[in-house]
């Protein structure tokens, strides 16, 4: 298989700090992976590195076979970035911002206008082409961007956190143009501390925490890896939840956890969701929800890291 | 935005991988970027008001203020003697703004766009500096036309002023150089603005601008010998006066060529190092973050 990016032992140290403490990746062409994890994880680090802004102080990787130090230059050719930072110009239209970027790749001034046009159709932009940047929506931007990065046509793309600060119908914009990429071929590495984003896009899913990857595979894969199915309740009445609380107690043998009035559980034994449904039968409570799930993957994150208590650890609140 | 209008056109390299950047790419890319700066300049010309203004009330100032005392009753003389100073001021005070303005782009990603793109690393700092000769301009036309209206005359050629606009010019490109390292290792607009004001006060002032040596006190006079601004005002009133060029000139240009020499790669060397670090660098401190938060809130059901 051939892989797109690949790294080994990536180390970073800001004083004290360190920030990547050997890292592996490898993305096969034509993949995209989540690289999930909270603030400090390390993943713009990782993208930082393997984008050729800064070096690494151990380890190696390379980008489509070339190394990222000793051959930054074949690497810049390969691939697009797209920061957590605003890159395009407030001042310039869409079009100059995009011409501009076209002029330094060595686009003649045609060409360049001819895939600024291009690029802001395709990104549905065209209305706003020659409109400064500053009065652009945060996804339009954030869309202008993505269309800046692309403008060399590159075969690796990295999205460091694409949507954060993004309203949900911004972040579904962005969603789609990531995967048109995708369905293209190209190989994207995206960074997010959005698990649904991570779950929505990716291939597969890189966990990252305190600069070590913690865990990786298919957000399936992850889901089973952290184990046990959960029932979730919502009684009808809010005022029932301690008494519902208190019979899932009872019969599953662990503290359940509420949340807006959704009572959740492990579930250890697969007869416990008719054992909860008749107990709540005889007692005459309604529930508006009663069900199995699998965890979520904010779950998964939080097993798999354990910053926070896990469903299972925790008290319930209201009860 | 469909996955089929989409699909042709990235899929495709294009650029051939060369792994180096020529000279001629280096200057092909400056000169791009040196575009970029100039269309700002363009789009809000009220960037160019501070050197605009900034001379007008220096040269109204010394001329009208302190001309009487400092050039002993004679304002035409005195005139004579501050425009070419009052010019090679202003270029310089002009000079020191572009390092707030980089500091202020090295707060965006568009750094990180340019580094993580197949150009010249130099070439983002070097169009930055080229963009400002508007600056220069703006502010040697304005003095000028002002000069003119209070009575000032050019006692040579065309040539000759020719060669004072390009000194000027040349010089404040040069000088520039100061600011941009400042601008790429501070990366606070205000602070940088701040420093540079103040380490050009004595270079200016200090110098043959407003009064001639000949009535400085020695260690002064000393000083103002080998005062860069001093030497550049030298050379500028001998081509727009008349009167002894080479002196001045020589001494100019090797001072440009030294600040160039000193300050070119300090400033590389930090616009290199320099780029937004994001909360990787203080987890904890950033707690309040939007970024922080929007994790936080993603979690918060689960505890």
């Amino acid at each position: 298989m051939s892989y797109a990016i690949r790294a080994e032992g990536l180390v970073k140290k800001y004083g004290d700090f360190t920030a990547l403490d050997g890292v592996d990746l490898e993305v096969p062409a034509g993949k995209v992976v989540g690289v999930l994890g909270p603030n400090g994880a390390g993943k713009t680090t990782t993208v930082r590195i393997l984008a050729t802004l800064m070096r690494p102080d151990a380890g190696h990787a390379t980008i489509g076979g070339h190394d990222i130090v000793k051959d930054a230059v074949k690497v810049r050719q390969l691939i697009g970035l797209t920061g957590q930072f605003a890159s395009v110009d407030e001042t310039l239209t869409g079009t100059e911002n995009l011409v501009l970027i076209g002029r330094l790749l060595g686009l003649s001034r045609r060409d360049a206008k001819g895939r600024a046009v291009q690029l802001l159709e395709q990104f549905s932009l065209t209305d706003a082409a020659r409109k400064p940047i500053a009065t652009f929506s945060g996804g339009m931007r954030r869309r202008l961007d993505l269309a800046a990065s692309l403008v060399g046509r590159p075969r690796v793309l990295f999205l460091d956190e694409p949507t954060t600060g993004l309203d949900p119908h911004a972040r579904q914009e962005v969603w789609e143009v990531v995967r048109n990429l995708v369905a293209d071929g190209s190989t994207v590495l995206l960074t997010t501390q959005y698990l649904e984003e991570a779950d929505q896009l990716a291939d597969s899913i890189t966990v990252f925490d305190k600069g070590r990857k913690v865990a990786e595979g298919r957000p399936g894969e992850l889901k089973r890896r952290v184990g046990g199915q959960v029932l979730q309740v919502r009684p009808t009445v809010a005022t029932d939840v301690p008494l519902v609380s208190q019979m899932l107690a009872e019969l599953s043998g662990h503290s359940p956890a509420e949340d807006s009035g959704v009572l959740t559980v492990p579930v250890d034994d697969p007869l416990l969701v008719a054992a909860v449904a008749r107990r709540l039968d005889g007692a005459g409570i309604t529930a508006d929800e009663l069900g199995l799930r699998l965890p979520s993957l904010d779950e998964v994150f939080l097993a798999l890291t354990g910053h926070t208590p896990t469903v299972k650890d925790t008290e319930p609140a209201a009860a | 935005m469909s996955a089929q209008t989409i699909a042709a056109p990235v899929a495709a390299p294009t650029v051939e991988l060369t792994g180096r950047i020529t000279f001629a790419q280096t200057v092909s890319h400056s000169l791009a970027l040196a575009g970029r700066g100039f269309m700002k300049f363009m789009k809000s010309p009220i960037q160019l008001v501070d050197v605009i203004l900034t001379p007008i009330i220096s040269l109204l100032m010394f001329v009208y203020l302190f001309g009487e005392a400092m050039g002993g009753g004679n304002t035409d003389a005195y005139i004579e003697l501050v425009v070419p100073g009052v010019m090679v001021m202003a270029v310089f005070q002009a000079s020191v703004g572009i390092g707030a303005s980089l500091a202020a782009d090295a707060s965006t990603g568009i750094f990180d766009r340019f580094r993580s793109m197949p150009i010249a690393r130099s070439a983002p700092l070097i169009g930055a500096v080229l963009a400002d000769i508007v600056r220069y301009v703006a502010c040697l036309v304005t003095l000028v036309v002002l000069a003119l209206v209070m009575g000032y005359r050019f006692g040579t050629n065309p040539v000759a002023w020719l060669g004072a606009s390009a000194l000027l010019i040349g010089f404040a490109l040069a000088f520039s150089w100061m600011s941009v390292y400042l601008g790429m290792l501070i990366k606070n607009p205000t602070s940088v603005q701040g420093l540079m004001t103040i380490l050009i006060l004595p270079l200016t002032f200090a110098s043959n601008v407003f009064m001639k040596e000949t009535e400085m006190a020695g260690w002064l006079q000393a000083w103002s010998d080998v005062n860069p601004v001093s030497l550049v005002a030298e050379a500028v009133r001998g081509l727009l006066n008349g009167g002894p060029v080479a002196h001045g000139l020589y001494g100019s240009l090797i001072w440009m060529a030294a600040v160039v020499a000193v300050f070119f790669p300090l400033a590389m060397r930090a616009y290199r190092k320099s780029g937004p670090r994001p909360a990787v660098q203080v987890p904890s401190a950033r707690s309040s973050s939007h970024r922080s938060a929007s994790w936080r809130e993603y979690a918060a059901p689960l505890s």
